[in-house]
């Protein structure tokens, strides 16, 4: 496969590359290190401009007016939008906007328009309750929420962790046990409004990731209509397993641009500094460690683009999207560790983006389906076939 | 697993031999007037040339004698500084009087 970008897309490059150059870099040298929000108001002229650059909602599938780009030209994109301080887990502090959650595409046309609708517009936001205390990674067995038949409805009792914004947002997915005989095939998903009785959001949970916290969430006799149920009963694990497939070639190519701001931020020092008499770039120790960067970008890029276009064209890609995340998250690890050995002592401070990375970047090891998980997903596929 | 969601430590007098005294390290602090009612909740971020301390000298500097303050010294000072405004929220009703002259973005907590 040929993953050079086309004359088209190569422009749509470099028209975000400069907007993060010229309009987010120079915002974020005013703003705390850790920030994650913009001020409002540089918010509103930005997102006009992303509009101006028909860029907006650049998610949003076509039929519900996105700008119609394929999923390559995305994860170009995304590559391009992340390469700042708050990049990572902000990119472009959302101001090329947002699709939502992608399961409430499979929501009926009522739950559309109460929930899709205005969350394309802007008007509500919504969190993913998958994550519970007895686990996370295995949400077949894990999920020990219940949702029992009450009244032409389902109340639902337990506990959620790790979740963000669910603070925030307006409503939100959430998936509990149906019928506790089943295992994966017992488990619904519900769209859960912020304002129904019996749930709360009970605590801020703390991390690495000091720009923004998680929450943990309780469900007490927390009552919700058959209308709140989205697809079908007992089918949600499906709802939940495709968006996490389809989420990890988007999350590696975050790794990819953070580490490529890393590697060129190194790149710049190296050349720069001088210790003992010599520049860094003419030391083999500082040589190679660039070169070692070099090959987990164009390893993470190479994979990430490869589950991208399988996507594109339609084609099995839950290998590929494994492949992508598991490299694109331990490389840009190292990348970013990397670099700031190179920066010395420089590269420890809140200065610099790097100490941010290192902590977020750590996080991705772990956050949509850990290293360890993705390897079980390769590996079962791969038996699978060879089974077969 | 829990942490303390509240800050919930001594008062100390709020002048300007405490206020020197204190690290200069990242973290949040509270703001009282005499009878213990939070004025404000606030965060020394990276920004704060000697983190508490001049956060401190400064609310000391703008608020005169009379006050009394506490102060968490914390690497995660901005979840920690949203942590404190949610909770202040939920347990009064509303913010700290000098927080709500400029809020900022915050969600709803229920804390137990």
């Amino acid at each position: 496969m040929d993953f050079e970008p086309s004359a088209e897309q190569q422009m749509l490059i470099d028209q975000v590359r400069r907007f993060v150059r010229e309009e987010i870099i120079p915002l974020e040298a005013r703003l705390d290190p850790d920030a994650s929000e913009l001020d409002p108001a540089d918010h509103a002229r930005l997102v006009e401009k992303t509009k101006a650059m028909g860029l907006f909602g650049i998610d949003i599938p076509k039929e519900y007016g996105g700008p119609d780009i394929d999923i390559v030209t995305r994860v170009l994109l995304a590559i391009e939008m992340a390469q700042h301080r708050a990049g990572l887990y902000v990119p472009c502090y959302g101001t090329f906007g947002g699709a939502g959650l992608a399961q409430i595409f499979e929501a009926n046309d009522d739950q559309k328009e109460r929930y899709l609708y205005p969350t394309l517009r802007g008007e509500k936001k919504a969190f993913f309750g998958l994550t519970e205390p007895s686990g996370g990674s295995d949400p077949a067995r894990a999920i020990q929420t219940k949702a029992e038949r009450k009244d032409n409805g389902w109340v639902l009792n337990g506990a959620k962790i790790f979740i963000s914004n669910a603070d925030r947002a307006q409503y939100g997915i959430v998936f509990a046990r149906t019928d506790a005989s089943k295992g994966r095939a017992g488990i619904t998903c519900f769209i859960i409004d912020s304002d129904t009785p019996g749930f709360h959001v009970r605590r801020v949970v703390h991390t690495l990731r000091s720009s923004h916290y998680a929450t943990e969430l309780e469900f007490k006799d927390c009552w919700v209509s058959d209308h709140q149920v989205l697809g079908e009963v007992n089918k949600g694990f499906a709802v939940a397993n495709d968006r996490l497939t389809r989420q990890r070639i988007p999350y590696a190519a975050g790794c990819i641009g953070v580490a490529i701001a890393a590697h060129e931020m190194a790149i710049e020092w190296a050349k720069m500094r001088t210790t003992f008499g010599e520049k860094l770039a003419n030391r083999q120790a500082v040589q190679w460690m660039l070169v070692d960067n070099e090959i987990d970008i164009r390893t993470a890029r190479h994979f990430t683009l490869e589950a991208a276009e399988k996507a594109r064209r339609g084609l099995p890609f839950k290998i590929e999207a494994s492949i992508a995340k598991l490299i694109a998250s331990e490389g840009g690890g190292r990348v970013v560790d990397r670099s700031m050995q190179i920066h010395g002592g420089m590269g420890m401070t809140k200065d610099l983006p790097l100490e941010r990375w290192y902590r977020e970047m750590r996080i991705r090891r772990v956050g949509e389906g850990p290293s360890e998980v993705q390897r079980m997903v390769i590996a079962r596929e791969i038996l699978g076939s060879n089974l077969r | 697993m829990s942490l303390r969601p509240r800050l919930d430590k001594p008062w100390q007098p709020l002048t300007a031999e405490t206020a020197q005294r204190l690290p200069g390290q990242l973290g949040v602090y509270q703001v009282a007037d005499a009878e213990g009612t939070v004025l404000f909740i606030g965060q020394a971020g990276a920004r704060s040339p000697f983190g508490l301390r001049s956060e401190l000298q400064r609310e000391h500097r703008e608020r005169g004698d009379g006050c009394q303050f506490r102060v968490e010294v914390n690497q995660q000072y901005r979840t920690r500084w949203f942590e404190l405004l949610m909770v202040h929220s939920a347990d009064h009703g509303s913010l700290p009087r000098d927080n709500a002259k400029n809020p900022p973005p915050l969600g709803r907590l229920s804390p137990s």
